[in-house]
Formats: C-alpha cells, structure tokens, sequence
C-alpha cells in the first residue's frame, strides 16, 4: 500500500494528469478511512478541474476547497479565505491539486512560508512523457525549476504518470519508467512511483506501481 | 515528430500551423482559447518566427491581412466575442483575395457571454464573417487529430482560392487533450504567390492588394468571379464523415463536440436496435450538401444537434429541400448535450428496433 504524508501537493506541467491523480489519491485515502481533504488551487485552466468532481468527492466523505468562481463562467483567479486553513495542523489528509507550470503554481507562493514549516509533507513532481514539451527529462527539470521558482517551494519527489489515455499500452509504461527514473536522477530526488490505469497494472510485473482510474474526461 | 504526444487542442492547433509553414501569428488573449497563443509564444521564437500580442483583435485581425497581403502564411485566434472584433478585418481579407487562417475557439454568447463551450457561432462564420458579399471556408474538427489535419488543408485551400479559412472548434475541442502525430513539416513546401506585395525588385509590374474599388461595375465583376470560384469550392471541397447512414432510419446531423456526443447517442441507440445513423459536416461552408442529399432518399428523419439554439439545421434543411422531416435538440449557454439526452430525442422521433 502506498504510503502518503499528511500533506501532499500535486504540481507538474499542464495536462501532464495532475488533476486524474489527486482525484485518485484523495478517493484512496478516503476509502482507507482517512479523514481527506482535496484542494483545487488551480487558478489558471477553465475546464477539467478537481472542483468540476466535488459532488463525487462529498459523496465519498472527502471535503472540497476550490476557488469560489470554479466550474462557472467567472474567468477570476481568486482562492477563497478558508483555503488558508487547510495548510493548519489537523489530521486530515490534505491533496493539493495546484495549477500547471510555473503560471498556475504562482499562487502555491502565497502559502509558502506556511507550506515550508510543515514537516508531514511531500511534494510531488507529477511528469508525463508523452506529453508534448515534456519528453526529455531536460525539459522536465527546466519546467520544474520555473515552478519552484513561482512558487517558493521545493519537490520533494518524483511520481511517474506517463500515459496516452485509452491508447496507452504496457510498453508505453515500461519505456516510461526508464525516463522517470533518469529524470529523478537528474533532479535529486525519489521516484514515488509510477502510476497505471487498472486495466493495464495487472499484465505489468513493475515495482513500484500505483493503480488509478481515469476520472478526468470529456463527457462523451 | 512522428511519435504520439498528448496535446490538447490549443496546443495542437498551433504547432500543427507551425507545422505547416505558418512563421506569423498574430493574437490576443482570451479563454478558453489562450493556451494556442501562450504555445506559439513559446514556440515562434525557436523556429525563426514572430509571435505578436497585439493591442487589440482589431490590430492582431489587420496585422494578419498586411502579412498575408506579403505572401506569408498567416494566422489569427480568438474566442467569440473576440472574432466578432476581427470581422470587419476578415471581411476586407475576402474582398482583397487574401488567404489567412483564423481560429474560433467557440464559447458561449452572446455578449461576453461565459467560457464554456458553444456552438453558437454557426451563423457568423458561414453566413456574415464581416459585411459583405463573401464566403470564407470553414472547417469544423470532432477530434484533437482533426484539428492538426484540417489545419493544413485550411492553410493549403485558402492559397488555392485566395480566400481566408476558419477552423470553427469550441471550447471543449480546445481545452481537451487526445494523443495526436503531428506532421513533420521541414520538408514543406508553400505555393508560389506572383500575386503577393513582397517586393517587385524591379522586375515586374507592382502588385496591388486592395477592397476599395471606384466604380461599382468593376466591383460588381468582381464579387461576381469571386462567386464563381464559390462555385468550384461547393463542387469540390465538401468533406462530410458519415457513421451508419446507409440503413439508418434516423440520422443526426452534428459538428464538431456535438459529434462526439452525436456519436456515442447513435452507438446507445444502436445497442437497442434503432437504426440511427450520423452526418458529420468537416467542412461547414462549403457544406457537405451531396451527403445529406444521398442520405435524404433511405432516411425517414434527421436530428440535427448542436450546442445552440439551433443554426446548422438551416443548412441541413435547404439541402434536402426539406424532403424530410428535420428535428432539432440543442443545449446552449455553455452547456453540453449528453448522449442520453441525444438518445432521448431518437427515441421521441420513433426509431424503429
């Protein structure tokens, strides 16, 4: 069973999946009896946002803070208050779902100085190599920079999420382990894991593997 | 590239302009259609281009006609209320036989409306781009793929008829992400344009690009080759994607995110033994009336669905000259139709098991 801390906070480049993920990590907390609380601080993307899922989530016991314009036609960037509370001592576990790149990680900074002096934490660096600018492991290394530097907070590991959605096969996620780990090389830290849809996690005989469900999609 | 990447739609639509020759855009912000402009301004700079915000879609709208009057493949992009600004632009792009790709991220109207998905602009981009007695091609795309491929041929068609194309997506398009294969376009190469003010360098006549002209018979003549060149465009350039149709009772015409609902409802349907079937318009002017014309002599009714008030169903009418009985169901304001609901609709017009 994957070990979370009390605090997690899910950054990465746009689109690499930080969304699906957090979803996935919050629900698997909540349905080992965790007290969970999910955080959309996405400031930036208009559609697909952790805040578009809050009735699955509330059903499942999970507690919800978003921005108080998301899923409207409000294009504000504005978090609400209460948000601040979330980065408090307590025993919930805490999923932050943060915006993608440096853009949508600027307003992470506003809860640094407080995010920093928690000691129960970890930041995860979400990275997909079959996203588009995020192929190398160069590149991830250039995003993850921009987005320490806009948010004043510094990953604390690596988690594997490559995919190409329904199309992604076994040997798509095998390639991508290799490039998960030279990119964990070459930034220092742990590869938390690699994430894989369920469909696909039992024909893999992989360490370290975490099995999620699609969630985040268009509705058709 | 040749590999597959994950891309989402504003993104796939400007590396696919990269892609395909375009060194010139010219844009400014608006959601939900802001990640092509913030992608190519990551990316002109690498590939020797310009990428410009300018003032204004007023300003981005004319730098494109000035470019494009140069020969160069140009582009523009935007979000409803923001093409409603680059009309009268595009309007004096048609009545100067100017080639220009302009991108209409769809969202909902009208006024400022909201940032969510729409169709709601079937009427401006087939009907009135602008003032004026004029046509300008419009490519509708279901898919993130679709939207790489039509930018291409959106490009290639425009100089082939010296007249601006539109890739009319939506909001959902844009902002969703698919695996698509972009291209390789080093090996391109872009059409000749003699007609292009580019420098004569002495060694021909001055080209003149321009819409004002002195007396209305020579305006009239003009409008009037324009419209026989539309001619040659209807005859030859309709694409239509047709899903089932050949023993399909029903037939829902749908464009674009309204297909992909469109298409999941006529599979729902066809699990349950109706004979549904769909026509899906990729080119929405010129529009694919041959299909529809084919498909009206087995169909006994059509479904037209769209994400408005119902816009498209004009055009699906006047092509079968109303021989059948054309149904509408929309969802607007930056709704979407779900594939129950779209099923719902082939059941209330008695598909047959």
């Amino acid at each position: 069973m994957t070990e979370f801390k009390r605090l997690t906070i899910i950054l990465g480049h746009y689109g690499c999946g930080k969304t699906n993920l957090s979803l996935n990590i919050a629900l698997d907390l909540a349905s080992r009896g965790e007290s969970v609380t999910i955080a959309d601080m996405d400031v930036v993307n208009p559609y697909f946002r952790t805040g578009d899922y809050k009735e699955l989530l509330q059903s499942r016991g999970i507690r919800v803070a978003a921005p108080i314009f998301v899923s409207t036609n409000l294009d504000n960037p504005s978090l609400p208050a209460a948000m601040d509370t979330i980065f408090e001592p307590g025993d919930d576990h805490v999923v932050c779902d943060v915006g993608g790149d440096d853009a949508g990680a600027f307003a992470l900074g506003r809860y640094s100085a407080k995010i920093n002096s928690i000691e129960d934490k970890e930041i995860c660096y979400v990275i997909n190599r079959f996203r588009s600018l995020t192929s190398t492991p160069e590149e991830c290394a250039q995003i993850l920079r921009e987005i320490e530097s806009a948010s004043r907070i510094r990953a604390t590991a690596v988690i594997n999420n490559s995919h190409l959605q329904g199309l992604t096969t076994t040997e798509d996620i095998i390639s991508s382990v290799d490039f998960a780990e030279q990119t964990a090389r070459l930034l220092g830290l742990p590869l938390k894991f690699t994430a894989v849809e369920n469909r696909l996690i039992n024909e893999l005989n992989l360490p370290n593997l975490y099995g999620v469900k699609r969630i985040v999609k268009p509705p058709f | 590239m040749g590999e597959r990447f994950l891309m989402k739609g504003n993104e796939a639509l400007a590396e696919a302009a990269i892609q395909a020759g375009c060194r010139h855009f010219f844009g400014y912000p608006i959601t939900p259609q802001t990640e092509l402009a913030a992608y190519m301004s990551k990316r002109m700079p690498k590939v020797g281009g310009t990428y410009l915000q300018a003032e204004s879609e007023l300003a981005a709208a004319n730098m494109v006609l000035g470019c494009s009057s140069a020969g160069c493949r140009a582009m523009t992009s935007s979000s409803s209320p923001g093409i409603s600004l680059k009309t009268e632009a595009i309007s004096y792009m048609a009545g100067s036989d100017v080639p220009a790709l302009i991108i209409n991220v769809q969202r909902g109207g009208p006024g400022l409306g909201g940032i969510q998905p729409s169709q709601a602009d079937y009427w401006q981009a087939t009907k009135a781009t602008g003032h004026g007695d004029f046509q300008i091609l419009v490519f509708a795309p279901a898919t993130v793929q679709e939207m790489v491929n039509l930018v291409g041929k959106a490009f290639d068609l425009g100089d082939k008829y010296r007249m601006p194309a539109m890739i009319l997506a939506d909001g959902m398009l844009g902002q969703m992400m698919e695996p698509v294969e972009i291209p390789d376009g080093s090996d391109l190469k872009l059409p000749e344009k003699p007609w292009a003010t580019n420098g004569h360098q002495n060694k021909r006549e001055h080209n003149i690009i321009n819409s004002l002209y002195l007396t209305p018979q020579a305006l009239e003549k003009l409008v009037k080759e324009r419209f026989e060149r539309y001619e040659i465009i209807k005859k030859n350039e309709q694409m239509a994607e047709e899903y089932l149709t050949e023993d399909a009772d029903i037939i829902v015409v749908a464009y674009g995110a309204s297909a992909r609902v469109s298409h999941s409802a006529v599979d729902l349907a066809r699990a349950q033994g109706i004979r549904a079937g769909l026509i899906r318009p990729i080119t929405l002017w010129p529009f694919p009336t041959d299909a529809l014309q084919k498909a009206a002599q087995t169909a006994k009714k059509f479904l037209c669905v769209e994400m408005s008030m119902g816009q498209m169903i004009d055009d699906v009418k006047l092509s079968i000259n109303c021989s059948k009985p054309v149904a509408f169901y929309g969802r607007t304001g930056g709704m979407i139709p779900t594939p129950e609901e779209v099923l719902d609709e082939i059941i209330k017009l008695g598909g047959e098991k």
